[in-house]
Parts: C-alpha cells; sequence; structure tokens
C-alpha cells in the first residue's frame, strides 16, 4: 500500500469517501493553522513587555454571532457530503452478487451462492458484491482499507455491506473489532479478478463432494480457529494424529499424561479446562456442552480419530 | 481582604489526628483534595507506563517483549485504570474539591463528609480494580469498553474489573451531587450565576453529567455481571440477547464521561488565560452557557461510535448530525480564549504555557472528531489507529495537559511554594514534542488502514509505529521531569506568597496555604470575577 492512495477508485466508494476527507480536512488545516497563527502573533504582540497594560474588552455579541453561524455552516456542509459519501453504502443493486461471510475466532470463511466456500474473497472486477456478514461467536468487523468499507459481523444480527471493486488486485481484508488472543492475525485477501476468471474459479468446485460431518460442526462451532488439522500450533493443541496418542496435561496444576481414547477427547469438548495440555493456556477455551448436541459431539470425534 | 495571621493553614492543622489519619479521616474540601491528587497521580503513572510498554512491544512488526495475552491485557488495564480511575475523577476530585469552594467563598463543600466517604468509595474501587489485574484467571482483555458478548465469555477476570468500574461510578456520582448542591447553595453573598467564576461553571454542567449518566453504566455493567454469572440473556445472542444494545448503553454513558473529563479542563483553560494576559476573560456568558450547552447536547451523539454496527440508517444520520452541532460551543471557547489574549499584556509563563499547547492539542482533537463524526470519513477510520490518535489528543493532549496547567497554576496556592520555573518550562517543552511525536503518527497510520488493539501488524505500518514508540519515550521522560520539579518545589525556602502570578478570583485573596477554614469572613462579591480594573 503506498502512501494514503487517495483517489485510487480501488472501488465505487474511494471518490466520495474522499472528497469528504479532504473537504474535513482542507477546512481543519485552514482553522488549525489560522487559529494558532492568531494565536501566536497575539503572544508575541501582546508580550507584557511590548504591551505593559492590558485593554480590558468584555466580550463582543457581534463577534459571538460571527464564530457561532460560520462554523455552524461549515459543519452542516461537512455533514452533508459525509452523509452522501456514505449513503450509498447502504443502497446495494439488485443483480448484486450474493457472498456469505462466516467470521469467527480467528478468521473468516466466505461462502458463494453456489455453496464453495473459500479462505480469501475472490471477486468480479466491475460487478456489485453484497457481503451479508454472519459470525459463530463474538463481534467482528470486516474492513477492507483500500475500497473504505467496514461493517461489524454481530452474532445474531444480519448486518450487510457492498461494493464494486474497480481495479484488479488483491487488498488486505483486516479484522477492526477486537476479538481477543488472534485478532491481529484475523486476515484475508479480497482478490478482484476479470469477470471470466472469477466465472471459471467459481466453477471449479464439485457441489457433491461433502465434507465429514465432524469437520462441518467443528467449523460450524468455530473450531478451527484455534485448532489446525496439519499439526501447526494455533491457540489449542493441533488435532493431527490426536486419537490414539498420549497427552501431558496439567490436572489442578498437577502434570501427568493420559491417553487421548474417546472418551478424552469428549472431556476436553465438555470439559476443556479441567485437563490441559501442557504449554497452552487454560480458560481460553468454553465448555461445549450445551452447544453442541450430544449427537455431534460423537460425529466430531468419529472425524478426528480419521486426521493422521 | 484581611490577612490571617493567627490561623492555621490547613496542612499544619492536623485536627488532632496522627500522622496519616490526618489526611485519610479529613474532611477538609482541600485535604481531600489532596488525596484525590496523590492517588490519581499514581495511577495515572503506574497506567502511563503500562502505554510505554504496549508501544515498545509495537516498535517493530512480530511479537517484540511479550505475548499477544499479556499485550491484550495490557490495553485492557491501560484503558480502565486511565479512563475510570484518572481521567474521569482526575480535575473534578482534585482541583475541584481544593478550590471550588474557596472560588465560590465557601468554607467546605456542602456535605464535607460525604466527600471524604466519596474518597472511600474510589479507594475501594480502585483496589478492585488492581486486584482484578492479579487475582483469578488473569487479567480483563476485554478493552476497558466491555463490548459483550467477548465480555460475557472471555474467560479472563472480567467481573471483577466490571465491579470496580461500578463501585467507581458511585464516587463520581456523589461527588457530582456534593459539587450540584454546593455551587447552588454556598455561593458568597453577591456572587449571582453570573458573577461565579467558569472553572465552577463548568464543574456545575460536569456535576449534572455525573449525577444523570454514572447510574446508566453502573446498571449495564451490572448486567454483564448477571449475564456471566445466570446466563441471564441480555446482550449474548446465543442466549437470546442483543449485542447492540449493550453498545448503546454503554456509549450513552460513556460518550458524555468525555465531557466529564473535557469541561473541567476547558474551565482551567478559562481560569488560566485572563491571569496571564491580566485582562478580563473575553465573552464571560457565552463560555459558561457554552459548557452547559455541551452537557445538554453531549447525551444525544453518543450513536457516533455505532456506525458500523448495524445500527439502523436513521439512527446513522441522526448521531452524525448532532455530532456536528455538540462540535460547536467547543469552538466558541476557543475564540474566546484566543479572543481573551488580544491587547492583553501577556506573561507567558509555565502555566499559560500550557494552556496554549491545550488550545492547539485540543484543536487537533476536535477537529479530527469531525472526520470521526462524518459517516462516510468514520466508516473508513472507525476502529483504526486514528481514533486512538483522536481521544489522546482530546484526552491526553486536551484533560491531561490542563491538569498539568492547573498543576503549574495553583501548586503554589496549595502548598506555598514555587517550583523551578525553568526546569518547568523545558518539561513542558519535552512533554508537548513526546506527545505530538507518539500520537500524530497514529492518525496517518489509522488513515492507510491501520486497525486498533492489534498486537502486531503488517510491514507498511512499521515506520509509523517506530516514531510513535520514540515519541512515548520522549514524553515519559518529559513527565518524569515534570514531576520531579514540582516535588522539589517543597525544598526552596522563600514562600511562593499569596498571589505570585496576580489572579483576581478569590483562591489568590486568601493566604497560601490556605487556612482550613479558607476565610476569617466570607466575602461579598460586587464584581465580575475577572475585573482587572482597580
Amino acid at each position: 500500500m503506498t502512501i494514503l492512495q487517495i483517489f485510487s477508485g480501488a472501488s465505487n466508494f474511494v471518490e466520495g469517501v474522499d472528497t469528504a476527507f479532504v473537504l474535513i480536512f482542507g477546512v481543519s488545516f485552514f482553522f488549525l493553522f489560522g487559529i494558532t497563527a492568531v494565536m501566536i502573533y497575539f503572544i508575541y504582540k501582546y508580550h507584557k513587555s511590548r504591551n505593559p497594560v492590558a485593554t480590558q474588552i468584555e466580550g463582543s455579541n457581534t463577534l459571538e454571532v460571527i464564530w457561532t453561524v460560520i462554523p455552524l455552516i461549515i459543519v452542516l456542509v461537512m455533514f452533508y457530503y459525509g452523509y452522501k459519501g456514505y449513503a450509498v453504502m447502504r443502497e446495494v443493486p439488485e443483480d448484486a452478487i450474493t457472498v456469505k461471510v462466516i467470521s469467527y475466532m480467528w478468521d473468516w470463511d466466505f461462502e458463494y451462492e453456489n455453496g464453495k466456500l473459500s479462505k480469501d474473497l475472490y471477486v468480479p472486477l466491475n460487478k456489485a458484491v453484497k457481503l451479508e456478514l454472519t459470525s459463530l461467536d463474538v463481534i467482528h468487523s470486516l474492513y477492507i482499507p483500500a475500497f473504505r468499507v467496514k461493517e461489524d459481523a454481530v452474532p445474531g444480527v444480519a448486518n450487510y455491506m457492498w461494493f464494486i471493486a474497480q481495479l484488479e488486485g488483491s487488498y488486505d481484508i483486516l479484522c477492526a473489532e477486537y476479538c481477543g488472543l488472534r485478532h491481529s492475525y484475523m486476515e484475508a485477501q479480497a482478490i478482484v479478478v476479470p469477470e471470466e476468471e472469477y466465472l471459471a474459479w467459481l466453477a471449479d468446485f464439485d457441489p457433491e463432494v461433502k465434507d465429514p460431518k465432524g469437520l462441518e460442526i467443528m467449523r460450524a462451532n468455530a473450531c478451527m480457529g484455534c485448532h489446525s488439522l496439519d499439526g501447526a500450533k494455533l491457540v489449542g493443541p493441533s488435532f493431527k494424529g490426536i486419537f490414539g496418542s498420549e497427552r501431558t496435561v496439567i490436572v489442578d496444576g498437577k502434570t501427568t499424561t493420559v491417553v487421548a481414547d474417546e472418551d478424552y477427547m469428549k472431556r476436553a469438548i465438555t470439559d476443556p479446562n479441567k485437563e490441559v495440555v501442557a504449554g497452552f493456556q487454560p480458560n481460553l477455551m468454553q465448555s461445549y456442552k450445551k452447544i453442541i448436541a450430544e449427537e455431534d459431539i460423537n460425529h466430531i470425534v468419529d472425524y478426528l480419530k480419521t486426521i493422521e | 481582604m484581611e490577612t490571617q495571621n493567627n490561623q492555621l493553614n490547613y496542612i499544619e492543622d492536623t485536627q488532632g489526628r496522627w500522622g496519616i489519619f490526618a489526611w485519610i479521616f479529613s474532611t477538609d474540601h482541600k485535604r481531600i483534595g489532596i488525596l484525590y491528587l496523590i492517588s490519581i497521580t499514581t495511577f495515572f503513572l503506574l497506567a502511563a507506563l503500562m502505554g510505554g510498554l504496549m508501544r515498545l512491544e509495537l516498535i517493530a512488526p512480530g511479537e517484540t517483549i511479550m505475548d499477544a495475552q499479556t499485550y491484550n491485557g495490557l490495553f485492557t488495564v491501560h484503558g480502565i485504570i486511565m479512563i475510570f480511575l484518572v481521567v474521569i475523577p482526575g480535575l473534578g476530585a482534585v482541583f475541584g474539591n481544593f478550590f471550588l469552594p474557596i472560588m465560590i467563598g465557601a468554607r467546605d463543600v456542602a456535605f464535607p463528609r460525604l466527600n471524604l466517604f466519596s474518597w472511600w468509595i474510589y479507594m475501594a474501587g480502585a483496589i478492585l480494580a488492581v486486584y482484578s489485574q492479579f487475582a483469578g484467571d488473569g487479567p480483563p482483555d476485554t478493552g476497558w469498553t466491555f463490548y459483550a458478548p467477548y465480555s460475557t465469555e472471555s474467560g479472563t477476570n472480567v467481573v471483577a474489573a466490571v465491579f470496580a468500574a461500578f463501585v467507581l461510578g458511585f464516587s463520581s456520582i456523589l461527588t457530582g451531587l456534593n459539587f450540584i448542591v454546593t455551587i447552588h447553595r454556598m455561593r458568597a453573598p453577591g456572587m449571582t450565576w453570573f458573577k461565579m467564576p467558569l472553572f465552577p461553571w463548568s464543574l456545575y454542567a460536569t456535576a449534572w453529567i455525573q449525577v444523570l449518566a454514572t447510574p446508566i453504566v453502573g446498571i449495564t455493567l451490572m448486567m454483564i455481571v448477571a449475564e456471566r454469572l445466570f446466563q441471564i440473556g441480555f446482550f449474548d445472542p446465543a442466549l437470546g440477547g442483543d449485542p447492540i444494545l449493550y453498545q448503546h448503553l454503554f456509549w450513552i454513558y460513556s460518550h458524555p464521561a468525555v465531557y466529564i473529563m473535557i469541561l473541567p479542563a476547558m474551565g482551567v483553560i478559562t481560569e488560566i488565560i485572563p491571569t496571564f494576559a491580566k485582562k478580563s476573560i473575553f465573552g464571560y456568558k457565552a463560555i459558561a452557557l457554552s459548557s452547559v450547552a455541551i452537557a445538554a447536547v453531549g447525551y444525544f451523539v453518543w450513536g457516533h461510535h455505532m456506525y458500523t454496527s448495524g445500527m439502523s440508517g436513521t439512527a446513522r444520520w441522526f448521531f452524525s448530525f448532532l455530532t456536528f452541532i455538540v462540535a460547536i460551543p467547543s469552538a466558541i471557547k476557543v475564540f474566546n480564549w484566543v479572543a481573551t489574549m488580544y491587547k492583553g499584556s501577556i506573561d507567558a509563563r509555565t502555566p499559560f504555557l500550557y494552556a496554549a499547547t491545550f488550545i492547539f492539542l485540543f484543536m487537533i482533537g476536535g477537529l479530527t472528531g469531525l472526520v470521526l463524526g462524518s459517516l462516510a470519513t468514520d466508516v473508513h477510520v472507525h476502529d483504526t489507529s486514528f481514533v486512538v490518535a483522536h481521544f489522546h489528543y482530546i484526552i491526553f493532549g486536551g484533560m491531561g495537559f490542563a491538569f498539568f496547567a492547573a498543576i503549574h497554576y495553583w501548586w503554589p496556592k496549595m502548598f506555598g511554594k514555587m517550583y523551578n520555573e525553568r526546569v518547568a518550562n523545558i518539561a513542558w517543552l519535552i512533554t508537548f514534542v513526546g506527545f505530538n511525536v507518539l500520537y500524530f503518527p497514529l492518525f496517518v497510520i489509522g488513515i492507510q488502514g491501520m486497525p486498533r488493539r492489534y498486537f502486531d501488524y503488517l510491514p507498511e505500518f512499521h515506520a509509523g509505529h517506530l516514531i510513535s514508540t520514540i515519541g512515548a519515550f520522549i514524553l515519559l521522560s518529559g513527565l518524569f521531569l515534570m514531576i520531579i520539579n514540582i516535588y522539589r518545589a517543597k525544598k526552596h525556602v522563600t514562600p511562593a506568597g499569596d498571589n505570585p502570578w496576580g489572579g483576581v478570583t478569590l483562591e489568590w485573596q486568601v493566604p497560601s496555604p490556605p487556612p482550613t477554614l479558607n476565610f476569617d469572613e466570607i466575602p461579598t462579591i460586587t464584581k465580575s470575577p475577572y475585573s482587572f480594573e482597580k
């Protein structure tokens, strides 16, 4: 990202937003430097060495009216431009492509209308895209600085945002609402490609190939934000090769070992802070006893047995 | 006025109590002011050091000196201490307690025992807040805003921290109530509302916010506790609650709380400028009434914290509109302060230097607030370091620099000794430079898209963070120099005198330090408070 990228045109909102920025900053700099200069001039000119006796002036109603009315007009103009640049962000064109955003601690999934799931947001050039924002846990906020858009993903609330990407390229997607331990790592890319390329990408997907049920349940409960399948150490231990392995755990401050059998894996879901794997923080995971049905927990355990 | 040679001053007069008990059980408003001064300075230094550690962590991308969980705990604790223990009580509790009765010609506040009780509640809340950091399952990691449902789910010690803020609220409410009654009932004979000095005016507007708004945050924080302990379902959608409701309730208090901090700061500046310009304040009524206007309109702008939350479209433009309106009374004050300097006879000593820099920093804070009040621009910079820079310019550059101005202005009155003015001016310059080097880069990287509350960041933000961290250490060294210099004032042998600056408000007409009962005889007021004509 180069310096500020004012008026870069990466999305259809950049111009309206940057116009409001330029207007407000322009007026602000004028007043900041103007008033500061006048103040410094007064301090110099009316320093006691140059002006030993002050002239008593109680005030002036004319001046009070002037410096109430003029700033009032100026801020109303600012309000108008801010509103104008923003109002279009709430009016989604009817032909917009809808992508469902599934946010969770601490990652994004993008689900397309044909069921395709992606870790990055692929969008076609010059086409309206509507993002339906959902969260599986706490509040997140989807932020694409280059597009000047941001909207919170609030659990239980159907928030949305939209944009038309106007420049090909790859842009940072960041989480702007604080969401815990790995908040600053909750990143993805918005990848803008020509429409044909987008359609080809979208079609490269077989809806018949379904993920195992256990994996789907884990995804829906945001397990994968903290536990990897490939051995990578995230916030919690990886699931790789977990079944039957010997685990060093800390129970009530004492280190001991257990074998990860079915029973252990169920306990780790329903009472996760009882036996904490050595090297990991307690209390970061809540009990899923009331959240995931017993039958679904069995599906998860069945799936975890297959991760080698 | 008579000089009171026979009366003991408030420092000598222990009222028969031994050692520390002469302070912590004293109902003298001046002693209570000093109690707050010591407690607030201690917590300020603690939280400022935490801020320094956070800046050190951010000096380079990746883990530098601490892990992410520690960092998240630090910015939460930094926020809780700074907001609830330092800036909200701040000027009102220290200088309001000490000077409000003297400036309106009273012997004490209306309810001296309640006043002492407020300090005890403050200390109880403070101890709870500190306890929440060290006990239980680790320091709270929710941010000082305690947003649900994160705060209802986090495994850390949220309940203790939230309860501390709840307790501290009572201290604030009771102090506000005390000041309202004091100002209504205890002004000296002849002191009509428009003959009252403007620092008491600002405390009056502030006190109404404290009394009316604080109960809302108290209830809201208790709802968080109930949610965590009993799974009631106020805010957590998993239990049928609404997370946006929490944000409304929280900001209904926490936005007016910004005015609790800044109004007394404006009051201090309004006292200092006439004294050093040797000139009556320009536009007395405009300044007095703009305080009331800020307090009144400031209640209805809280939604500007929530433009991206999913609040209704109508609410978004409504709050944006009112946010622009509330900028006007602040602008009026700035114009009147500068106009007060016109044709004055200015003696630019330390308190005046702080007051002038207050105006500059407050303007930057206020003008960047317009960027955040405007819908289109806020969507881009909301929850970025632009916001962090903005509110530090208002709270630290505003309230903080006003506090430094106040301590340099009133210190000789409070203790009868003058600090070394040369060193004080050097400390002022270092603090001012450090402050801007620390916070200004955060505006720039905020516009570039650097989100706030980030433990780690993308490489393009490195330069801004590096400069900011350097500024943090310049600022900290300035602060230490300032504090050491003020503390060393006690070594001066020669007394500062009753009126070292040539001020005309009532506190400059009593001895330094003031006697226990402030006045031998309650003065009768016939002139405006800033009348420099002989």
